[in-house]
């Protein structure tokens, strides 16, 4: 057991490893002196932070509706919440492009609005969004799940209202499972490359621009980009994990 | 001050069915049932938690079943107290003072005042996690009085607690029930703390009610066999009246004082008015019956037999003479006796 357990640890640390210890200092410090690197790692957290922003803002609901209601055909709408997970990435991407092409009634829609889905930051954060939304939605229902109905009922027979309850009792007691979620879709988001070719090659995310040094210049080039990105990364996550850890209750 | 009218839900595997009940200002009222008779969904209904398909429910004179459960002025305390684990004792109790305009210096003083007569002054500022159960009672209680409800209702208040708790708490209910002037509707599988505690009952079970009265009245009169082995009449037998005569487990009686005009219905006795000996130690005017012992049991300082009279089992109290001195055992054939006026008589159908 130990011996696979070790296998396993093996088989995710090395390649990552390698990677981090393969650029001469010389090219790291030329890369982080590049501008396009490190517009790119920004934009990268940038989007991914607005995805997890959003998917706590709109995924909370039905979080909440999914958690606290049983009703026919909730397996389906589970599923369907499940969906991005599965599906190939370029699918994603087609996906979105097509609905949102100005031919059809969508997309002409977005266009009067002003709202342009290829190749912008919008198109970025939306197929961000997608792609890490179940992540986020799953574990604050879990979360949710967590608290029981009583604690909920017997706020509103004290007088306070839905919201109220919800920002007084529900939230204090599972912010943080809240918050491991909108890890969780921040890290899928980070990691997203293949629906994001297709939306928005340009503004380049990190992983696109890796790409891109890949191929045009090899695999020296484009290993200080995930370095870069994977220490970042790495330190972000890290912090946002120890926050989310229950404070030793002092006695 | 509460009215519901034909309260009726259908639920997967459950149906509450045109419950109604009457519940008076001021009144401490019991609903009783065993576990899955539909009470706590009945308390629910009244907090407003429970959606129904029909029937209304008014509480002080105002048709409140489309109100949400915070516009109802009833204050919820559960069985598991549900307290905010995030909050202190105090905080807790001050929770709904804010929704019911009571200022905060005011409701922090009342909060204490509460705290106080429950004797948990000095917790106020203890987290819930590390509060015994007594103490997590008591405070639930102060957070439902603390917003000076209307209606408290309570599930199964005192189930959870340690017998020497129990009693204490149930004295401290009543001494708050009368102090406040507020309307209490307890939900409990407990008759004893309905007798302790209410002036007025009902008696629910499979979603539908049996009978609504005082608690005196339901504990000598009870009106279905269900109630009344719940109230402890556990001998309940199918009897025929006929002529004067009363006829069950074989036997006939006559001479029996107040009995019914129905032709069909229900006997019941208590086992404790059941007493087992020999035809020769009843007096006179007792009924008795001829059995054999199937079952003998000591509880405490008594024994109780299940004595078989022509194909129904009965249970007896038997004297620890009869078992010690004249060896009373299974199989043993024995006289069983009751007095008429212990009889307890009820119609077929409800």
């Amino acid at each position: 057991m130990t011996i696979s357990a070790g296998l396993v640890l093996l088989f995710i640390a090395i390649p990552l490893l390698t990677t981090l210890t393969a650029p001469t200092g010389e090219i790291l410090l030329e890369t982080l002196n590049d501008a396009d690197v490190l517009k790119s790692v920004w934009l990268s957290m940038t989007t991914s932070a607005m995805a997890a922003g959003l998917a706590f803002v709109f995924g909370t609901p039905l979080a909440y509706f999914l958690a606290r209601n049983d009703f026919p055909g909730k397996k389906v709408v589970e599923s369907l919440v499940d969906l991005p997970i599965m599906i190939p990435h370029p699918v994603v991407g087609i996906a979105l492009l097509s609905l949102t092409s100005p031919n059809m009634w969508f997309g002409e829609f977005l266009q009067s609005m002003g709202v342009t889905i290829m190749g912008t930051r919008t198109g970025i954060v939306c197929v961000l969004l997608f792609v890490g939304m179940p992540f986020y939605v799953n574990t604050a229902k879990s979360g949710i799940e967590s608290i029981p109905r009583r604690m909920e009922n017997v706020s509103r027979s004290l007088g306070a209202g839905s919201a109220a309850t919800f920002f007084r009792i529900t939230l204090p007691l599972c912010w943080r499972h809240m918050l491991v979620g909108m890890i969780m879709c921040m890290a899928r988001a980070i990691s997203e490359f293949g629906a994001i070719i297709i939306v928005a090659y340009h503004p380049m995310i990190a992983p696109v621009l890796m790409y891109e040094r890949f191929t045009a210049y090899g695999l020296t080039y484009s290993q200080p980009v995930a370095v870069i990105l994977i220490v970042v990364s790495m330190l972000f996550f890290l912090l946002l994990r120890s926050m989310s850890l229950p404070k030793s209750e002092a006695q | 001050m509460i009215r519901l009218t034909a309260l009726h839900m259908d639920l997967p595997g459950f149906t509450l069915n045109d419950v109604d009940l009457h519940i008076r200002k001021g009144e401490f009222f019991a609903l009783m049932g065993s576990t899955g008779s539909g009470k706590t969904l009945v308390l629910e209904t009244v907090a407003g938690l429970a959606p129904l398909d029909s029937g209304t429910v008014e509480i002080g004179g105002r048709d409140v079943t489309k109100l949400p459960p915070e516009a109802r002025r009833v204050s919820l305390v559960y069985q598991d107290h549900a307290l905010f684990p995030h909050l202190t004792v105090l905080q807790n109790v001050m929770y709904g003072q804010r929704y019911h305009g009571i200022p905060k210096e005011r409701g922090r003083r009342e909060a204490r005042d509460l705290l106080d007569a429950l004797g948990l002054a000095r917790l106020e500022n203890r987290k819930p996690a590390r509060l015994s159960g007594g103490e997590k009672q008591r405070t639930a209680m102060a957070r439902a009085l603390a917003c000076r409800p209307d209606v408290v209702l309570l599930d199964e208040p005192l189930s959870s607690l340690d017998p020497q708790f129990r009693g204490e708490l149930r004295h401290t209910l009543k001494q708050i029930h009368e102090d406040m002037g507020a309307t209490f509707l307890m939900v409990t599988h407990d008759f004893t703390d309905a007798m302790v505690l209410a002036e007025r009952g009902a008696v629910i079970k499979d979603g539908s009610l049996h009978q609504q009265d005082t608690v005196t009245n339901i504990f000598r009169r009870p009106a279905t066999p269900f109630t009344a082995s719940f109230v402890g009449m556990t001998n309940v037998f199918p009897a025929r009246y006929d002529n004067g005569s009363c006829a069950f487990a074989g036997h006939s009686f006559d001479g029996l004082p107040g009995l019914p005009e129905w032709r069909a219905g229900f006997a019941a006795l208590r086992p404790e008015d059941v007493i087992v000996g020999t035809a020769a130690d009843f007096p006179a005017e007792w009924h008795i019956m001829e059995g054999t012992v199937e079952r003998l049991e000591r509880e405490g300082f008594t024994w109780t037999a299940t004595v078989r009279c022509s194909g129904q089992s009965l249970t007896a109290m038997v004297d620890r003479h009869m078992v010690l001195n004249r060896g009373l055992g299974i199989d043993s054939p024995v006289t069983v006796g009751f007095a008429g006026e212990h009889l307890h008589h009820m119609p077929k159908d409800v």
